[in-house]
């Protein structure tokens, strides 16, 4: 067995001192942001990215991807007890958890979203080593005119995903892809759009962009009205839940695992479509469609699965084909980046122990969770009561010290107030700040793609219609545009997503 | 149906469009290239009029159809301090080491929030300074020093 061998190899390394250790303190820091809400993971991975540089690479992107699953599990437990979303993917969990939660049950429904995370994390995991191997052998054979269709294809399902105005989503993507293209050109050298500066002919780096989009902008958004956090959380008794309420839990939970294992490899937010996808699916099928809304533990146990399911299956795009499918991923491919090995086919064939003990540690990394969760959920809760007032200044200077350490340039930190005066403006016109960073750090791949496919090509840009790989990409991108602009379809989307607000 | 001017979706819009435009300009001044050989300036001048052009289609469907009514309140105070304490940050790192300059922004950002008083600003930023010090320097050994070369007589 092929796949034995290997998760033998990446246990061996998951297990080192280290990489426990790092891992434990991913999904420690992963749970504290997801719990808290106003800081999300894709500002605090951007914060610690530069802190990552010194380490191991496995032993970084061991933590990084701690942070990311970290945070699904600890926006649940805020929407359960305070009816606040830590996490977007938390929002429909804060439905029935919270209602349970004011009957007296919020042990039960904290431990039906830990046990539906782990057992999801845990098959999910599963998938992931099945399904990375082979999708990375196929990605092998794409030439840089189907790389090119990829990278476009991606993109645009991303938006046909994303919520709001499609048309915003898309020129936000290609306002992303326009940044990438400040610093010098890859073919020739020549310095763009660098106004003279020195400091800038590296280009504007990623993480001052995550920073500033994802960290400045939403610390403006919530200091817009300020109110004293209402955090009065009761005393949580009785974890464990009832005979009942196990035997409802356990459909629930794998119907979740698979919708959510399904649903994370799109790119754009996967894991939010996906608990409500299963939200929508359990009140379906349910016999008790009455409970929900009041408290029904299979609409905290379905959805908590899915969205945990597909933060480990995101992965699969990173990992075998190099295209992130969530900003927290586009700084992964950073952190890839940094540490000299480029995220893609190439991963699984040349750094074995990374791919496989990175697999690995997600499994170590839900066994730590729920280890983490149900027991400390006191200290957790005491976390909500941290006034905003000390957090937001905490992250605003831990993310311009972590900026500037990236490589002691003050540049990066004034592209954090750019960003963040930018990403304030447009998100409140309506625009969501995730493609724009998308297009930002795939643009370069699509650039260098384009041109070297037209090199090959001799010049003759037909090449993208003829290759079938890339044809079909295209074709399948098209469509995803037509229905993401389509007004009858376009409503329908509305009513799934209005229920976050 | 109804007009529904929308002034935030202009706004977006005209953002589009004023910066995919300057994009566009600032690349006619790169070479452009043959398609077989693009120069430096082929892609940027591409993605500049693609971004300008989506950036007026936001403009006209925020003068006909608009989806934002509202652009809601500015907290202009924590927008002027934070940005004061950042440029102030990136400008003066190297220069006064990291413990005063960790200590100044810490104590402007601080101040960005409406319902805090001086000695609970003073405090925070006390306990941030000590916290990022240990962290960063004793932590995770940063080459940075704490007292900068501009404050040595």
């Amino acid at each position: 067995m092929e796949l034995l061998d290997n998760l033998v190899l990446g246990f061996s390394t998951a297990l080192l001192v280290q990489n426990v250790l790092y891992c434990f303190v991913g999904v420690l820091l992963g749970t504290a942001v997801g719990v808290l809400p106003g800081i999300g993971p894709t500002a605090t991975v951007a914060m610690l990215l530069p802190i990552t540089f010194n380490f191991e690479p496995v032993t970084a992107l061991i933590m990084l991807a701690g942070i990311y699953y970290g945070a699904q599990y600890g926006g649940s437990t805020t929407a359960i007890l305070i009816n606040l979303p830590g996490e977007s993917s938390a929002a429909v969990t804060a439905l029935d958890g919270h209602e349970m939660a004011r009957q007296g049950r919020a042990g039960p429904a904290l431990a039906a979203a830990a046990i539906g995370s782990f057992v999801a994390g845990t098959l999910a995991t599963v998938a992931l080593a099945v399904a990375a191997p082979p999708l990375a052998s196929v990605a092998l054979k794409f030439g840089p005119a189907d790389y090119f269709s990829l990278v476009l294809f991606g993109l645009i399902v991303s938006i046909a995903l994303a919520r709001g105005s499609a048309l915003k989503a898309l020129a936000m993507i290609a306002l992303g892809i326009l940044f990438g293209t400040v610093g010098q050109d890859i073919y020739t050298g020549t310095p763009r759009f660098v106004f003279d500066q020195r400091e800038l002919y590296g280009g504007i780096d990623f993480v001052s962009v995550a920073v500033g989009m994802f960290g400045v902008a939403e610390i403006l958004r919530n200091l817009e009205n300020e109110q004293a956090r209402t955090a009065i959380v009761g005393k949580v008794k009785n974890l464990w839940p009832t005979r009942e309420d196990r035997r409802r839990i356990v459909a629930p939970i794998l119907r979740g695992t698979g919708l959510g294992a399904a649903l994370g490899v799109l790119p754009g937010g996967g894991h939010v479509l996906a608990s409500f996808t299963s939200y929508a699916v359990e009140k379906r099928i349910s016999k008790r469609q009455q409970e929900f809304g009041h408290g029904a533990i299979e609409g905290v146990a379905g959805p908590e699965s899915a969205n945990n399911a597909a933060a480990q299956t995101s992965f699969i795009p990173l990992l075998t084909l190099g295209l992130p499918a969530h900003p927290v991923m586009a700084l992964m491919v950073g952190a890839f980046i940094v540490h000299g090995i480029t995220p893609g086919p190439n991963v699984i064939e040349d750094e074995p122990a990374l791919f496989w003990g990175l697999i690995a540690s997600m499994w170590i990394g839900n066994l730590l969770l729920v280890l983490l969760n149900l027991p400390l959920i006191g200290v957790w809760v005491r976390m909500l009561r941290i006034p905003y007032q000390v957090l937001f200044p905490m992250i605003i200077l831990f993310a311009a010290i972590g900026t500037y350490s990236l490589s002691f340039n003050p540049y990066d930190v004034y592209a954090i107030v750019f960003f963040g005066l930018l990403g304030y403006v447009l998100i409140k016109c309506g625009c969501e700040p995730a493609p724009l960073l998308l297009g930002f750090v795939l643009g370069p791949l699509l650039e260098e793609n384009l041109r070297r496919a037209l090199i090959i090509s001799r010049g003759d840009a037909s090449v993208f219609l003829t290759r079938p790989i890339s044809a079909v990409l295209l074709a399948v991108a098209v469509a995803a545009l037509v229905v993401a602009v389509l007004p009858t379809i376009r409503k329908r989307r509305e009513v799934v997503f209005a229920e976050e607000e | 149906m109804e007009r529904r001017r929308s002034f935030p979706d202009v706004l977006a819009g005209g953002i589009f469009i004023l910066i995919g435009g300057a994009f566009v300009v600032g690349s006619l001044s790169y070479e452009l290239g043959t398609p077989l050989r693009m120069g430096p300036g082929a892609f940027p001048l591409l993605v500049g009029a693609t971004v300008a052009a989506l950036g007026l289609a936001i403009v006209v469907k925020g003068l006909i159809a608009g989806e934002v009514v509202e652009f809601g309140p500015v907290p202009w105070r924590a927008v002027g301090v934070i940005v004061v304490a950042l440029v102030f940050f990136g400008y003066s790192f190297r220069g006064l080491g990291f413990v005063p300059t960790a200590a100044v922004t810490a104590l402007l950002t601080t101040l960005a929030s409406r319902q805090v008083r001086l000695p609970t600003a003073l405090a925070v930023a006390a306990a941030l300074t000590v916290a990022s010090t240990l962290i960063f320097v004793v932590g995770l050994q940063l080459r940075i020093p704490l007292w900068g070369p501009w404050l040595s007589f």
